[in-house]
């Protein structure tokens, strides 16, 4: 069982004091260009997703805390927490750094992007 | 040729101490090519092996195991065998498994110990009624051998239920498949795997795939711990580990690995003489032939490659079965264990070919895989032997998440185990 | 001797004076408090304890402790039996009874004894080569036959009448053992400040001091433990925990400890005490001081009733009093098991030495010798002799051996009635592993011990595979202080203990006649599995160790391996030539050993299992005589049978009151949702298909939403209370589902929009009077506003008083008659109700239920989401099209509607059916056929989502998702019922009743 910490209220407790959401940094195309949304970007956002052996990016909600939803950066092998931050937040830089092969690619375009705009 | 296996040449084998019993397989190197290679040599990837061999004639052929074959979910489920499922789709693929377990042993020359003893699904809501009201009727128009039992005579199937009117899920009735049961989890593995073996299918333990080789989008070879093997024709059957596989031919996919887990108890003299699930309060509970209690439940809610679960959702599991089983309160938990099993977004699985010419992949048997074996190595091993999906397979293809022609169990609030 | 084996003195866990009595078997025997079942019953001088799982052979106790594999019982009767218990860790007390198992008749005379006979024929995995024909015969024939011989002890009857309960707790160290290492990181821990829980799965502190000589300060072992045990007992920051084992390590320091509260006192069940008590500990460290465990050896036949463990063996003399019998031979590679060969000379039993080293000349042998024990090194024993059905030891066989040798030659004869055994100490290493720990092979102690771990816990002491006095005392004080975060080394008492010379491994001690012929070496004691299955394995090809394991079940038993893992590998190791690291390992995977499935339950069972909601009305309901029916976690009535009625009597009367009368029913289940802020209103139309920003304030609307696959999930009426204020109303079910929902787009979405979200379903209470009387009713309850249909025409809504009652009128309707839903808050719901009720008696008000109130909207042609949708079902499917927004360029779902499957021909539509016989109700979820044929299979078109009897009507009514429904209004379609029978409906229209809507607009 492991031990989830809320970056936002810092409640620290059970896994089952929270709500695990599955896969972080999900992008919705609908919010953004609702007129041209592809089959394939819709099934991408609903049903295709980075499933890493290692560390992962993923979503919880502090359920029986703040009722909060926020980010996790944990390793699907040895299920240590790397880092817990906010829903709108990108990871620490050195969890980052840390990424690897589909993740890695993600950052790396997402980073790339945000120091365009 | 083998040897067979008899009562008769156990009885022979023993005047010499069973000292003269072949390998049931070879340990064979790789060869530097195959005509067609299946990556992952669980159930599924045997079976499919088997009948590339059988039906199909494929004998130059190899299973890549990284590890020990059968070590994954096949010899870590709850065993459980049935066909009674909803969608026209799921009846099809799982009653063709299940029709198939029924001579297994005789096909193998190995018992697999099919035991039909019967599959019983309580019904402890009124929606749950309901649903599997509807469930019976799609399935007796299907050709299924299935009924809905009174609580009476749920009563006289298991005694041992919780039959108070008054308790917090009362039974309403259930819904029952006498031809359903459980069957040898290993031995199925095992039995695939001598079975593949004697028509020369090569079967190489402890040798990892590092990379798919590609030429213009299609398959080439695969690149392994022991060297690589050229090969036109790449079979994906590795569970839990199919993203990471499929990764490497730039295929991603619709899958998320996650732990289930499952129990058993201290061995005790037949209580249960069938398959028992409560959906409503996610256990289900058969007696294996030792005598343990098998009891599983659901997955971890998040992603968990460690064959390591969390105590929370087996403790949910047995609270519930203590509950509608109150006499195993007093029993005692032996032995509890995890396996990675590939969820896909509708929770079910996939058997396809993909963007990449030559590359297929079956996967996203998620918590409820064991049954399908036969089945689904049949029309894998078609698919893959005339390069298009069998008729059983095709609703299964990795495009009906662009479609949106999901096929999604959780209607008839079954679960897919 | 008073009884055969119980010596005349000794025996420090035994109190002489206080006389306990029990049965065994149905056999009354008396023994003393502190007495074990395995201790009592050997003084009583019986041997046999209970049969193997395979072959039925008779077997005795093996161990002292967790390891036993023999020696499980069942204790107590009827409803409180408890079967496999470890006669060795039962404690007995005044009534205890306790039986043998898997045996038929009798222990001494078991039938199933026939499949020893037999062995020959029934090697490991023989079952996977045989019982194939005929294919009906597996579950008819052979099945049945192997599961009763298999099983070991009997389930108890009937329900547990006993309770448990479970406690959370953190701490700073968990010291998981208190044996020597673990007392004495326990004690270094607390000194340094931290707080500590000790525990240990015995009754007395101390683990093997007793029984393993030496001294600490000058104080025999024993004695130092228990004063250890005594001080930690009273620190403020140690709690102590015995009779408490710690069955498992999870992720993150997470463990559990089973407590046995009451077992060895059961009078304490009726002061209130749980019998088992599961402790979830969250430990910033973990310290395993878990000991080892001894490991047999694989000689011919060493599973016979009195050949055991060297440790167990002198613990049965000095902790019991009991000897193991009258004279022994002890079998040892190592110095350590010479301590009991000592204490058996003490005690007066004679013993002999066999040792399979070339050499025995430590300070221990060397003592051995002065006290004129008989020591034959660089031997073995090659064969064991019983009396007849193998019940008891006569004499063993010993023969000279040198390392490597496979068969024996010579033999001589020693006569004897128990032999005890040491191949060496495994650390115990199952907590360590049950978190993913590595371990590392030791050549000088041919065994496991832990090497490096991902967690915060560290192994001391034997479990960490250290055996000197010394060193445990040095690693555990160092540990407890290091892990409590002091920089002071706890100081480590001076100790004194004999020396001793390198063990030397023996896997496998040959026997007479050809390597490996007939003979048995069990390795695995309870499972039968000998090291001539476990090579046969190898030689099939089942050349992992998993796959060896699974093939001849070795190291599957009760006891997990705990005596038989090594020696396997062992087995392995030489049938393969590769050397153990090569074999690989098993994985321990928890608990470590077997804990109750009721204390997994704790207090959750009965009416804590899944608690109930209940409404404020629910009282009233009851007392009425309500029939209830579960909805989500909610009870809610169902109808109101009245004398002499039976249920569909009762909800035909209910739904008449409705259309012709007034009708009230309790619908404060229904999940109640405000959201509010200046977005609501944009934020609405992302959530529901149909738009809501053009509500006008005082309106109601009826909203659609779909999941992201565009599948309906759920519905129901939204109010705009003010411009940036909603309150939505969700189905009962969803209330908590859509809630959430909702937050999660709030939060992970939209993150701008400036709305909070409240679910109220429980602040209130709502009822719907629902009639053409309905105003009337309302009217006599004084109501503060004007119930006009001009001034709240359908779909508006006013706040107001009703009396003395603060409300919330809803002219909404799910019945087609005119009708308001009431809210008030929860405290005043019952008086509401209640005044309701007798101001609508004039009326001929009614309260009806669930039932009455799917017919009333089912005649309406109203859906209900999970009836007539599940799942798979879009709005369009359902005939709703024109709720789902054309205008708004996103909402949830939307995209997905635009799916090629989705949109595509032949989806299943919502259409209304009529049967051609009025008086045929056609069953829920039966479904419609292309073609009827004389036997399946049959294509089907679709289901009946919904069917009911219509009062209104006078006739059935149903509704069903078909195949293109809507293009085939008037077409009949047949339905195969289970017998053959066929029922044949007409498609219509969803509306049966009030196709205008004329009712609701009065």
């Amino acid at each position: 069982m492991l031990v989830v910490k809320c970056p936002v209220c810092g409640a620290e407790g059970d896994e089952t004091d929270f709500h695990a959401g599955g896969q972080a940094h999900v992008r919705r195309p609908a919010s953004h260009d609702p007129a041209h949304v592809s089959d394939e970007e819709q099934r991408d956002y609903l049903f295709i997703r980075i499933n890493p052996k290692g560390l992962h990016f993923e979503r919880w909600r502090c359920d029986r805390g703040c009722g909060k939803w926020f980010h996790a950066a944990r390793d699907t092998v040895t299920l240590e927490f790397k880092a817990f931050y906010g829903i709108t937040e990108l990871p620490p830089a050195d969890v980052i750094a840390e990424a690897k092969g589909q993740w890695a690619e993600y950052f790396a375009k997402r980073l790339k992007a945000e120091k365009q705009a | 040729m083998k040897p067979r296996y008899s009562l008769f040449s156990l009885a022979r084998n023993a005047m010499n101490y069973h000292k003269d019993w072949e390998r049931a397989w070879r340990s064979p190197n790789p060869k530097p090519e195959y005509d067609a290679v299946i990556i992952g040599a669980g159930g599924h990837g045997l079976a499919s092996a088997y009948y590339l061999a059988k039906n199909h004639k494929m004998t130059n052929i190899a299973v890549i195991e990284k590890g020990w074959l059968g070590g994954g979910n096949t010899g870590r489920n709850t065993t459980i065998i049935r066909s009674n499922y909803l969608q026209d789709p799921s009846i099809a693929i799982y009653e063709l498994a299940r029709s198939l377990y029924e001579d297994l042993s005789q096909d193998l020359n190995y018992n697999v110990m099919f035991s039909p003893r019967g599959v019983l699904m309580l019904c402890q809501t009124q929606h749950e009624f309901r649903a599997f009201q509807r469930t019976a009727h799609a399935n007796r128009l299907a050709g299924l051998d299935c009924r809905m039992v009174t609580p009476q005579e749920v009563k006289e199937i298991v005694p041992i239920v919780n039959d108070d009117p008054n308790c917090r899920y009362p039974i309403l009735g259930a819904y029952y498949q006498p031809r359903g049961g459980t069957g040898r989890h290993d031995a199925v593995a095992w039995g695939y795997a001598r079975g593949a073996d004697a028509m020369g299918v090569d079967i190489i333990q402890n040798c990892e795939v590092t990379g798919i080789q590609r030429d213009g989008g299609r398959v080439t070879g695969i690149e392994t711990t022991r060297g690589v093997i050229r090969t036109r024709k790449i079979g994906v059957v590795t569970a839990g580990h199919v993203s990471t596989i499929m990764d490497m031919a730039g295929v991603r996919m619709p899958i998320e690995s996650q732990c289930l887990q499952a129990l058993v108890s201290e061995p005790i003299k037949p209580v249960i003489d069938c398959v028992v699930m409560a959906n409503t309060v996610h256990g289900y509970i058969s007696q294996s032939d030792k005598g343990e209690l098998v009891i599983g439940g659901g997955t971890d809610p998040y992603n968990n490659y460690s064959q390591r679960g969390s105590f929370p959702a087996l403790e949910h599991t047995v609270t519930a079965l203590v509950e509608t089983f109150p006499i195993i309160s007093r029993l005692r938990m032996l032995r509890l264990w995890g396996g990675i099993v590939d969820m896909t977004g509708d929770r079910s699985p996939i058997i396809s070919k993909t963007p990449v010419e030559g590359l297929y992949v079956n996967c996203g048997w998620g918590t409820g895989g064991f049954k399908a074996i036969p089945g689904s190595g049949w029309v894998f091993a078609d698919t893959i032997a005339n390069d298009r999906p069998h008729p059983i397979a095709e609703p299964f293809g990795l495009n009906r998440f662009q479609e949106g022609r999901l096929i999604d169990e959780s209607v008839a609030a079954a679960v897919a185990h | 001797m008073s009884k055969p084996y119980r010596l005349s003195a000794g025996g420090s866990r035994i109190d002489r004076n206080r006389r306990v009595s029990f049965s065994f078997d149905g056999r009354q025997l008396t023994g003393f408090a502190g007495d074990t079942l395995a201790s009592a019953v050997s003084a009583a001088g019986q041997r046999v304890f209970g049969r193997s799982f395979k072959y039925h052979r008779p077997r005795g106790v093996v161990g002292l402790g967790a390891e036993e594999m023999n020696a499980l019982v069942g204790v107590g009767e009827g409803a409180r039996h408890e079967p496999n218990l470890r006669a060795t860790q039962v404690e007995i007390h005044d009534g205890l009874t306790a039986v043998s198992q898997n045996r038929w008749p009798s222990l001494t005379f078991d039938i199933g004894a026939v499949n020893n006979t037999f062995s020959r024929f029934i090697p490991g995995g023989f079952y996977y080569k045989t019982f194939m024909w005929p294919a009906s015969f597996w579950k008819h024939v052979y099945e049945p036959f192997i599961r009763r011989a298999a099983g070991l002890g009997k389930a108890p009857e009937g329900r547990d009448p006993d309770s448990y309960e479970q406690i959370h707790v953190h701490c700073d160290v968990l010291v998981v053992g208190a044996g020597v290492a673990g007392l004495a990181a326990a004690e270094a821990a607390a000194k340094a400040g931290a707080r500590v829980i000790i525990a240990d799965e015995n009754p007395v502190f101390g683990g093997l001091a007793d029984i393993s000589g030496g001294a600490i300060d000058g104080l025999a072992q024993a004695d130092w433990a228990l004063a250890k045990a005594r001080t930690l007992a009273s620190a403020e920051n140690v709690h102590v925990l015995n009779r408490t084992t710690v069955v498992g390590h999870w992720h993150h320091n997470f463990l559990m400890l089973f407590e046995r509260v009451a077992d060895h006192d059961p009078a304490r069940l009726r002061t209130g005490a749980p019998r088992h008590r599961l402790w979830k500990v969250r430990a910033h460290q973990v310290i395993l001081a878990t000991g080892a465990i001894e490991r047999p050896i694989a000689f011919a036949n060493n599973d016979r009733p009195g050949i055991m463990l060297a440790s167990a063996a002198r613990g049965m003399v000095e902790r019991y009093g009991v000897a193991p019998g009258a004279s022994g031979v002890l079998f040892t590679n190592n110095d350590d098991a010479y301590q009991t060969a000592l204490v058996l000379k003490a005690a007066g039993v004679a013993v002999r030495v066999v040792d399979s080293r070339a050499r025995a000349d430590g300070p221990l042998p060397a003592k051995a010798r002065e006290q004129g024990i008989p020591v034959d090194a660089g031997s073995v024993i090659s064969a064991v002799n019983t009396s007849f059905g193998g019940l008891s030891v006569t004499d063993v066989r010993i023969a000279s051996y040198r390392k490597g040798q496979g068969r024996v030659i010579k033999e001589t004869r020693a006569a004897c009635d128990f032999v005890a055994m040491s191949g060496g100490w495994n650390p115990a290493l199952h907590l360590w592993c049950h978190n993913g720990g590595k371990i590392r092979f030791d050549d000088q102690l041919q065994t496991y011990r832990p090497d490096r771990h991902a967690d915060r816990i560290t192994a001391v002491g034997a479990a960490n595979g250290s055996f000197t006095l010394a060193s445990i005392l040095e690693e555990a004080s160092a540990a407890g202080s290091r892990l409590a975060g002091s920089g002071n080394v706890h100081p480590v008492p001076a100790v004194m203990q004999a020396g001793q010379q390198p063990m030397e491994p023996i896997w496998f001690a040959p026997a007479t006649g050809k390597y490996n012929e007939g003979n048995k070496h069990f390795i695995d004691f309870q499972n039968d599995v000998t090291a001539a299955d476990l090579e046969l394995a190898q030689r099939e090809g089942y050349e992992s160790v998993e796959h060896t394991k699974r093939y001849t079940t070795f190291g599957m038993a009760t006891d997990q391996g705990k005596t038989s893992n090594l020696n396997g590998l062992g087995v392995l190791s030489e049938a393969t030539g590769k050397p153990i690291p090569e074999i690989g390992v098993t994985t321990f995977r928890p608990p470590y050993t077997p804990f109750s499935f009721g204390s997994m339950a704790g207090v959750l069972t009965k009416d804590l299992f899944l608690p109930i909601r209940r409404t404020a009305i629910f009282n009233w309901h009851t007392a009425q005589g309500a029939v209830f029916e579960p909805v989500g976690q909610w009870r809610r009535a169902y109808t109101y049978p009245r004398a002499g009625e039976d249920n569909h009597a009762a909800i035909a009367r209910e739904i008449l009151a409705v259309r012709n009368k007034v009708g009230l029913l309790d619908a404060s289940t229904l999940g109640k949702i405000e959201i509010r802020g200046p977005d609501a209103a944009e934020f609405l139309d992302r959530m529901y298909t149909n738009v809501f920003s053009t509500l006008k304030v005082g309106k109601c609307r009826y909203g659609l939403m779909m999941n992201e696959l565009g599948f309906l999930t759920d519905d129901g009426v939204t109010v705009r209370l003010a411009e940036d204020h909603f309150l939505m109303h969700t189905t009962s079910g969803g209330a908590d589902r859509i809630a959430a929902w909702l937050e999660e787009w709030l939060q992970t979405e939209w993150t701008h929009y400036r709305v909070f979200v409240t679910p109220v379903t429980e602040q209130w209470s709502q009822f719907a009077i629902a009639g053409p009387r309905a105003r009337d009713v309302l009217k006599k309850l004084a109501p503060s506003f004007d119930l006009s249909n001009e001034a709240l025409p359908h779909m508006s809504f006013v706040e107001g008083r009703l009396g003395a009652c603060p409300v919330r009128v809803f002219r909404i309707s799910f019945s087609g008659e005119l009708s308001y839903e009431v809210a008030t808050p929860s405290g005043f719901g019952l008086g509401l109700w209640k005044a309701i009720i007798e101001a609508g008696a004039e009326f001929g008000l009614e309260p009806y239920g669930t039932e009455a109130l799917h017919v009333l909207r089912a005649e309406k042609g109203y859906i209900v989401v999970g009836d007539e949708t599940d799942g798979t079902t879009t709005p369009v499917d359902v005939g709703l099209d024109g709720l789902v927004s054309k205008k708004k360029a996103d909402f949830i779902g939307k995209r997905s509607l635009e799916q090629s499957y989705l949109k595509g021909p032949n989806r299943k539509q919502l259409v209304g059916l009529l049967t051609e016989d009025p008086g045929e109700v056609l069953p829920d979820g039966a479904y419609a056929v292309r073609q009827v044929k004389d036997k399946p299979p049959m294509e089907m078109i679709g289901q009946v989502t919904s069917s009911y009897r219509s009062p209104t009507l006078g006739r059935s009514i149903a509704m069903a998702l078909i195949e293109n429904g809507r293009a085939r209004m008037g077409e009949t379609l047949s339905f195969p019922l289970p017998g053959g029978k066929v029922v044949r409906a007409t498609i219509t229209d969803t509306v049966f009743y009030d196709k205008e809507g004329a009712k609701l607009n009065v």
